[in-house]
């Protein structure tokens, strides 16, 4: 796979909502007042209901999974943290740009700058990754 | 509004393992479940369900997506006692046998994972073993945050590292 400094991957977009949100409360059992209720998202200072951190986690995977497909590659480090919640009605897009490439351990690391924005670019969840493709 | 949350009690509790879990075995269809999940609306990708087609991958099988939770609804212990700790914001204290601080709200301030390669496959049995790390503090806009970082440690039921992952947690 041609990977080059500076290069943007492809986004991972989803819509911000109880679709999303309530399928990933059943895998991850986080049944919680504030992903679930809207007076209780408002009782911490959101507009309502907001989206699990831990469900943006999962979109930086996806993201990186996504733009790897078809290759042997695989991920090696995500950070992140979460300066926003996800709140309805919104566009989350998970996006990333690689910022270096070095070989290690018989590997080619490829590092990047991801993060979580709405579509008015507002950011929620600013992060890092690695990915590791052989050799 | 104190001067620290961090009480000499909870700072010698600094370096303590407050959890042991065991999951239990992954079955194909947890892994299912999670990737329709978390690629909805889309379908997931084919590796994730169809069993035929993920016998081809270089993974040779249906293997779970990183992030998975193996631990989710119920752990090898069996269902959790009605008054069993959760996910609250003094579980690591009360787990510790510590007095938490007296904050009243806290968020998710962020995590951080190594995986070492070692995939998550159907009939494996994780154990996470969870450590408290590091107390700080700082003065933001809220007020005096307290930041609690954790560290979870998953091996397979070979021992093999599956990954290390830390989170942090703010009180304020």
């Amino acid at each position: 796979m041609d990977v080059e400094v500076g290069q943007v991957l492809p986004p991972y977009i989803r819509e911000a909502g109880f679709p999303a949100w309530n399928r990933y409360a059943a895998v991850n059992d986080e049944f919680i007042p504030i992903h679930m209720e809207d007076a209780a998202g408002a009782a911490a200072g959101y507009s309502g209901a907001f989206g699990m951190g831990n469900l943006q986690w999962a979109y930086f995977h996806c993201l990186l999974r996504t733009w790897m497909a078809g290759t042997n590659g695989r991920i090696v480090h995500v950070e992140c943290q979460f300066r926003r919640a996800s709140e309805q009605h919104h566009t989350v897009a998970a996006r990333g740009v690689v910022t270096g490439i070095r070989e290690e351990s018989g590997e080619r690391l490829v590092d990047l700058d991801v993060w979580t924005e709405i579509e008015d670019g507002t950011a929620l969840a600013p992060g890092h990754a690695t990915v590791a493709f052989p050799l | 509004m104190p001067e620290t949350w961090i009480t000499d009690e909870m700072r010698a509790a600094v370096g303590g393992q407050h959890s042991d879990r065991t999951s239990m075995p992954i079955s194909v269809s947890d892994i299912r479940k999670w990737a329709q999940a978390v690629y909805y609306p889309e379908a997931p990708p084919r590796e994730y369900w169809d069993e035929e087609y993920a016998a081809t991958t270089p993974a040779g099988g249906i293997v779970a997506p990183q992030e998975f939770n193996p631990f989710a609804w119920m752990t090898a212990a069996g269902p959790p006692a009605v008054d069993a700790l959760g996910q609250g914001a003094s579980t690591t204290e009360l787990r510790l046998g510590v007095t938490p601080p007296a904050t009243t709200n806290m968020l998710n301030g962020g995590m951080s994972v190594e995986y070492t390669g070692v995939l998550m496959r159907p009939g494996d049995v994780i154990r996470a073993i969870t450590s408290l790390v590091d107390y700080a503090e700082r003065e933001l806009r809220l007020g005096l945050m307290l930041f609690t970082t954790t560290e979870q440690r998953w091996t397979n039921q070979d021992g093999a590292l599956v990954k290390v992952q830390r989170d942090v947690l703010i009180r304020y």
